[in-house]
C-alpha cells in the first residue's frame, strides 16, 4: 500500500519534472529539475529493490554530471533568451512526434507479453537472503569483470578526451617548470664576475 | 488502489523516453538543453532494465544500467567538453553554424 503510493508521487515527480526540463527557460533550472528527475528515478529504483543502482544515481548523476551541466551553464556567457526564440513554432512538430513514439510504444505495450521460457534463460538468478550490493557485486566481479574493466577504459578515454579537449596553454602565463629548477647546477646558475674597482658591473 | 507491476514501471520510461525526444525536437537551438534530454532518455532506459530485472529476478539486467549509466556519464563529459570548445571559438552555442566544424 505505502509503496504503491511512493511508486504513484516518484513516479509523477520524474514525470513532471523531466517535462520542465524541456520546457523551462533557464537552463540553470532545466539542470535543477534534471536533479528532480533523477532524485525520483532514485527513489524507483529503491522501490524495484535496486538499492545499490539507486545510490549510484544519485552520486553519479546529482553528484557530478548535473553539477558539470551546472558549471558549464553558469560559466558560458551565453544569451539564452536568443536561444529560445522559435520555441513555440517547434511545438507542434516535437508533439506530433513525441505523440507517434508515444502511440508506437503503447502498441507495443498492449501486444507484448513474456515468453514462456523467459524465466528458465535468467542468467544470473538473485540469491535469497543477500542484500543488492552483495549479490550485485558477486555477478559483476565474477561473471562480468572483463565489461567492468571495458566500463573503467571508457572512463579513462572519456576524462582524457576531455581534458585534451578543454585545454589550451596561454603564452603569457608563467609556468614552474620543475625539470628546469632541478637540472641547475653551479655551472649554469652562477656567473663569476670580476669586478674592477671604481666601475661596478654595468650592463 | 490498483497493484503497481511490471506495465506500470515500463510506462513511466516510457514517457520519460517521449518527454526526451520531444524535448530534442523542441529546443533544437539549445545543444544544453539537447544533451539534458539525452540523459533523460538514457535514464528512461535505465528504469526499463532495472524494472525486468527486477521483476524477472534476473541481476544481469542491473549490471547493464551500470554500464549504460557509465557510457552515459562519459557520453555527457565529453558532450560537454566539446560544447565549450565550440562556444570558445564562436561565442554562442546555437546549433544551426555546428557544420562549420565540418573538414
Amino acid at each position: 500500500m505505502l509503496a504503491n503510493l511512493a511508486f504513484w508521487a516518484f513516479s509523477g515527480v520524474a514525470i513532471l519534472s523531466a517535462l520542465m526540463v524541456v520546457i523551462a527557460r533557464n537552463p540553470v533550472r532545466s539542470v535543477m529539475f534534471l536533479i528532480l528527475t533523477f532524485f525520483s528515478a532514485a527513489g524507483l529504483f529503491v522501490l524495484l529493490g535496486a538499492e545499490f543502482l539507486a545510490m549510484l544515481l544519485i552520486v553519479v548523476y546529482v553528484g557530478a554530471v548535473a553539477v558539470l551541466f551546472l558549471f558549464v551553464v553558469m560559466m558560458l556567457d551565453v544569451d539564452f533568451t536568443e536561444l529560445k526564440q522559435g520555441f513555440l513554432s517547434y511545438v507542434p512538430l516535437g508533439a506530433l512526434i513525441a505523440i507517434i513514439i508515444a502511440a508506437q510504444l503503447v502498441m507495443i505495450g498492449m501486444t507484448w507479453q513474456a515468453s514462456e521460457q523467459a524465466m528458465a534463460l535468467r542468467a544470473a538468478v538473485a540469491p535469497d537472503g543477500m542484500s543488492n550490493v552483495e549479490a550485485l557485486g558477486l555477478v559483476l566481479y565474477d561473471d562480468y569483470v572483463y565489461f567492468f574493466q571495458a566500463a573503467g577504459l571508457v572512463l579513462l578515454v572519456a576524462m582524457i578526451g576531455a581534458i585534451v579537449l578543454t585545454l589550451r596553454h596561454k603564452p603569457h602565463v608563467k609556468r614552474q617548470s620543475v625539470s628546469a629548477q632541478v637540472g641547475r647546477d653551479p655551472k649554469t646558475a652562477v656567473d663569476l664576475v670580476d669586478v674592477k674597482p671604481g666601475q661596478g658591473i654595468g650592463e | 488502489m490498483i497493484e503497481v507491476g511490471l506495465g506500470h514501471y515500463l510506462a513511466v520510461a516510457a514517457i520519460l523516453f517521449t518527454i526526451g525526444v520531444f524535448g530534442i525536437f523542441v529546443n533544437r537551438k539549445n545543444v544544453i538543453i539537447i544533451l539534458m534530454s539525452v540523459e533523460l532518455i538514457l535514464l528512461s532506459v535505465n528504469i526499463n532494465l532495472v524494472a525486468f530485472s527486477a521483476f524477472l529476478g534476473d541481476l544481469v539486467g542491473q549490471v547493464f544500467a551500470l554500464f549504460v549509466l557509465t557510457v552515459a556519464a562519459a557520453e555527457a563529459a565529453v558532450g560537454l567538453a566539446i560544447l565549450v570548445v565550440y562556444f570558445r571559438n564562436r561565442g554562442d552555442i546555437s546549433v544551426e553554424g555546428v557544420n562549420m566544424m565540418k573538414g
